[in-house]
């Protein structure tokens, strides 16, 4: 027993879930275990967006210093809108407006990793010089964009069994994925060579170029993915919309214990992390603090929290 | 293997041509693309081109230009600034609440919010963490501290500082002047000073500076007291302009800024930043983005998209020019 629990804790992701437990217990401790379950279930359904693109960020980010993709929020804002009028409100365009939503965010990433590639430049600035002008795309195309999500697509974003949201289940799959690829495929173990060393994982005969390729492209999807389904959940697109998942995207995937230094990913950790960002919200809004408060002591925690799980050691 | 060379001899070029035109070519790209910028603004509104002209168009530059060097230090040193746009709201705040009210207990706030700048430099170094993140979370506290200091926008800039942001000097409009100032201030310090050079050397090779003997930790704490300093100074020349403040009036100034300094000729390692390059670049962005815009009679909307063309267009033109030196 003893064993099993000094492995668990030898895990860097379980941080982020015990974070997560404290910010639920302090929660329902407030509120005297009232809506303990609806505070859950809550959390879980807003957890799903932070995780999605978390991952795609993750893979990004394993790939080695410098690389993150700053373009998800404009994205997400962009997909939101091209998912929106594709489906056009009726339940039997659902698939087609998905699959827009995951064209318009994998040609986003093909176009960031063009930019990588074509102008040798930082992914920082290339993602960046794209999100610009993606949001300039996403404010021309979806200005006044009043168009609901077809009710039948709005439901199931929304659905619950048991109380446990069916987005949730599927997310929880796709990350179960997520983690199969990262450590068993071939591509994931590709990532994780880039990131550790892109010469060794060059000369060892690792395809880089089309290896960032992908992940680029997987990034963006995912980005387009998520800006469907938040129009979804949300009741309609919005140039805003993906705004918060710039920072929430960073933030869950080093949170969740992956190295910024790159070749070292951890998918479980995004769960843990994002769980904890959205219950901490929770808990300071039934704490009943104000917007400032609330930005203030999030602020806080993430400093705090990244303090004292520490950098990376230095390079033995 | 073949990209790995190539590479290594596009890098390597510069060193070993000696007198090497690409190399010029690179430093001046920076004012090639401003004074491109301005040609086209002259084509077509010759009337722009005068001194009420850049007074106008020029004017918010000064505070983007400042946030510009402001990041310029933090990547100096290999790090990122997240913050530096709502921090540049939150001094606003500051600036047109307290600092008017209370000048003393402004100034104090200010002078406190460079201290924590240094202070998270301090912590970055000791703790060895990621700045990226760090100053994620700072972005979110700062932004908390604008909402709790004004919830609505308002407040009034100080009366001498809206004289001092208003001054028409002769002949040369005040953005000009400033942007100069600014560059020159900025150039010396980090580029003439001997201090400055083992502040870029911090970035360009920390072992061989901590060996030399110089203290890596007060390296990366004076390069965010920098930092804080300048964007202290931005967010003062923000709300001398607009004289009044809002909790948000910052927040674009952190993609802002690091295009900026990547325009001017920077680079995110090695400690290789262009202090001139950086004002230059955000005099380019600043004009590019609206007054262009409006000769050309683009919407609005399209805005923010000719700030990321115009650092497409750079950063393609540098790998022309790098290619070209590598060929030679």
């Amino acid at each position: 027993m003893i064993g099993v629990v000094n492995r668990l804790f030898a895990k860097p992701w379980i941080w982020s879930f015990l974070g997560a437990l404290l910010v639920w217990v302090a929660a329902i401790v407030f509120t005297g275990g009232y809506g303990a379950g609806g505070m859950l279930t809550a959390a879980l359904s807003l957890s799903v967006f932070t995780v999605v693109v978390g991952v795609g960020q993750t893979f990004v980010i394993t790939l080695g210093p410098g690389n993150v993709d700053l373009s998800l929020p404009a994205n997400i804002g962009l997909a939101s809108a091209v998912a929106m009028k594709a489906m056009n409100g009726d339940d039997s365009m659902v698939a087609v407006g998905l699959l827009a939503a995951l064209g318009c965010g994998m040609a986003i990433g093909v176009a960031n990793y063009l930019l990588i590639w074509a102008l040798r430049i930082p992914p920082i600035i290339a993602t960046l010089s794209a999100s610009f002008i993606i949001q300039s795309i996403d404010i021309s195309y979806g200005r006044g964009l009043q168009i609901k999500p077809p009710p039948g697509f709005a439901d199931f974003t929304n659905a619950q069994i048991f109380g446990v949201p069916v987005l949730a289940i599927l997310t929880v799959l796709f990350t179960l994925g997520a983690g199969i690829a990262l450590h068993r495929m071939v591509y994931g173990r590709s990532v994780l060579a880039i990131g550790q060393s892109i010469r060794a994982a060059r000369l060892a005969g690792v395809r880089v170029g089309w290896i960032r390729f992908l992940t680029y492209a997987l990034s963006g999807t995912l980005g387009g993915l998520d800006g469907a389904l938040l129009a979804g959940y949300f009741r309609g697109a919005n140039v805003d919309i993906g705004n918060e998942y710039l920072l929430a995207s960073i933030a869950v995937v080093v949170l969740g214990g992956t190295s910024v230094a790159g070749g070292k990913a951890n998918i479980p950790g995004v769960w843990g992390a994002a769980l904890f960002l959205v219950l901490l919200l929770t808990m300071l809004n039934t704490f009943g603090v104000s917007a400032g408060v609330r930005l203030l002591l999030t602020g806080l925690i993430i400093v705090v929290v990244i303090t004292a799980a520490g950098g990376p050691k230095a390079p033995r | 293997m073949t990209a790995a060379w190539t590479a290594a001899a596009q890098t390597a070029s510069p060193e070993i041509g000696g007198f090497n035109v690409s190399r010029l070519l690179r430093a001046l790209l920076p004012a090639l693309s401003l004074t491109l910028v301005l040609l086209a603004i002259a084509y077509l509104n010759p009337r722009a081109i005068s001194y009420f002209g850049f007074t106008l168009m020029l004017n918010l530059a000064i505070p983007i230009a400042l946030a510009t060097i402001a990041q310029m230090f933090v990547i100096t040193g290999n790090d990122l600034d997240l913050s530096i746009g709502t921090f540049v709201g939150f001094v606003g705040c500051v600036t047109a609440t307290w600092l008017r009210d209370a000048p003393l207990l402004g100034a104090l706030a200010l002078l406190g919010c460079i201290g924590v700048y240094a202070a998270l430099g301090a912590l970055i170094y000791l703790r060895n963490l990621p700045s990226i993140v760090v100053t994620l979370g700072m972005s979110f506290v700062w932004q908390g501290l604008a909402i709790l200091l004004l919830p609505k926008p308002g407040g009034k800039a100080p009366d001498w500082l809206q004289a001092i942001m208003g001054v028409k000097p002769p002949f040369i409009p005040f953005p000009i002047i400033a942007a100069v100032i600014i560059a020159a201030v900025a150039y010396f310090g980090l580029m003439r000073t001997s201090y400055g050079a083992i502040l870029r050397g911090s970035g360009g090779n920390a072992v061989a500076i901590g060996r030399a003997g110089w203290s890596l930790l007060k390296a990366k704490a004076a390069l965010f007291a920098l930092t804080g300093l300048f964007g202290v100074l931005s967010g003062m020349a923000l709300i001398g302009i607009t004289t009044s403040a809002d909790a948000n009036i910052g927040n674009g100034y952190t993609l802002l800024s690091i295009a900026g300094v990547i325009l001017g000729g920077g680079e995110f390692v090695g400690g290789r930043v262009s202090p001139i390059g950086a004002v230059i670049g955000a005099l380019t962005l600043a004009l590019a983005a609206s007054p262009l815009l409006t000769f050309m009679h683009i919407p609005p909307d399209w805005q923010v998209a000719a700030n990321g063309a115009i650092l497409i267009i750079v950063l393609a033109a540098r790998v022309v020019i790098s290619q070209r030196g590598a060929e030679r």
